[in-house]
């Protein structure tokens, strides 16, 4: 099953420039572990060190919010397309 | 690291925003040019340059706690997006205020914070627009740099 990952601008420099990579996976969860393994540095940038998701990470599959379907756990099929979408967050 | 360009007028702009919502932390988005993601650009050996040609406004959404708390949803990024898409530039950073407080990240910040994107921070002091700095989080996420930002008198497209 061969997914495609949207990266986000902020995070391309760490895969090696690419705004999208195709990745073996059968959930969403798969799909990120393939896309961090290939590109080591986005890991830290996506989970905190206790391997959750940051809060500020959000992820959907076909312009679905994952958290509103099963999370990682969200089965994904071929073709499927995932993106990370940020959300901008900060304050005093 | 060289550093973020933007023309009088938009940093106007950026004050303008943070004196209107004061006591509120006002947001938006930095829209330009960054030479390190372009098409087409060969980098090696050149810092990347990186231009704020366009600003966009964003409504602070942590309506709970505005004064000290600012939130962009992914529904705003992606209208970001869209709007600098559509004039053909990247979204290359966003910017906030810091109402009666030093125009330096927090730890709230810093936690918060992406890679890669320039952080503009002014400070509104009683209103009036004082300080406005620019940061980027470091590739470790330990801690913030200032980048220098050349402030100049018109836009060069």
């Amino acid at each position: 099953m061969a997914v495609r990952v949207i990266i986000p601008t902020p995070l391309r420099v760490f895969a090696g420039k690419k705004d999208s990579a195709e990745v073996p996976a059968e959930t969403v969860g798969e799909a990120l572990g393939q896309l961090t393994a290939q590109y080591g540095d986005l890991r830290k940038h996506l989970y905190t060190e206790d391997g959750k998701l940051r809060s500020f990470v959000n992820v959907y599959v076909n312009d679905e919010d994952i958290r509103y379907l099963d999370k990682e756990k969200t089965p994904t099929k071929d073709g499927d397309v995932v993106s990370i979408i940020p959300s901008i967050a900060g304050g005093r | 690291m060289s550093g973020l360009w933007i023309s009088k007028e938009l940093a106007e702009g950026i004050r303008r925003h943070g004196a209107e919502t004061y006591p509120h932390e006002c947001c938006g988005a930095l829209l330009g040019r960054d030479s390190s993601i372009a098409q087409g650009h060969d980098a090696e050996g050149k810092a990347a340059k990186r231009e704020v040609l366009r600003l966009y406004p964003l409504v602070n959404r942590r309506d709970d706690s505005p004064r000290n708390r600012f939130e962009v949803t992914p529904r705003d990024v992606m209208d970001a997006e869209k709007a600098a898409g559509a004039q053909g530039l990247e979204i290359v950073g966003w910017y906030h205020s810091h109402p009666d407080h030093p125009a330096r990240p927090s730890e709230y910040d810093r936690d918060h914070a992406w890679p890669w994107y320039s952080y503009v921070i002014v400070s509104v002091m009683n209103g009036t627009p004082q300080e406005m700095t620019s940061w980027r989080l470091g590739d470790d996420r330990q801690e913030f740099s200032a980048e220098p930002m050349e402030v100049r008198q018109g836009a060069a497209v």
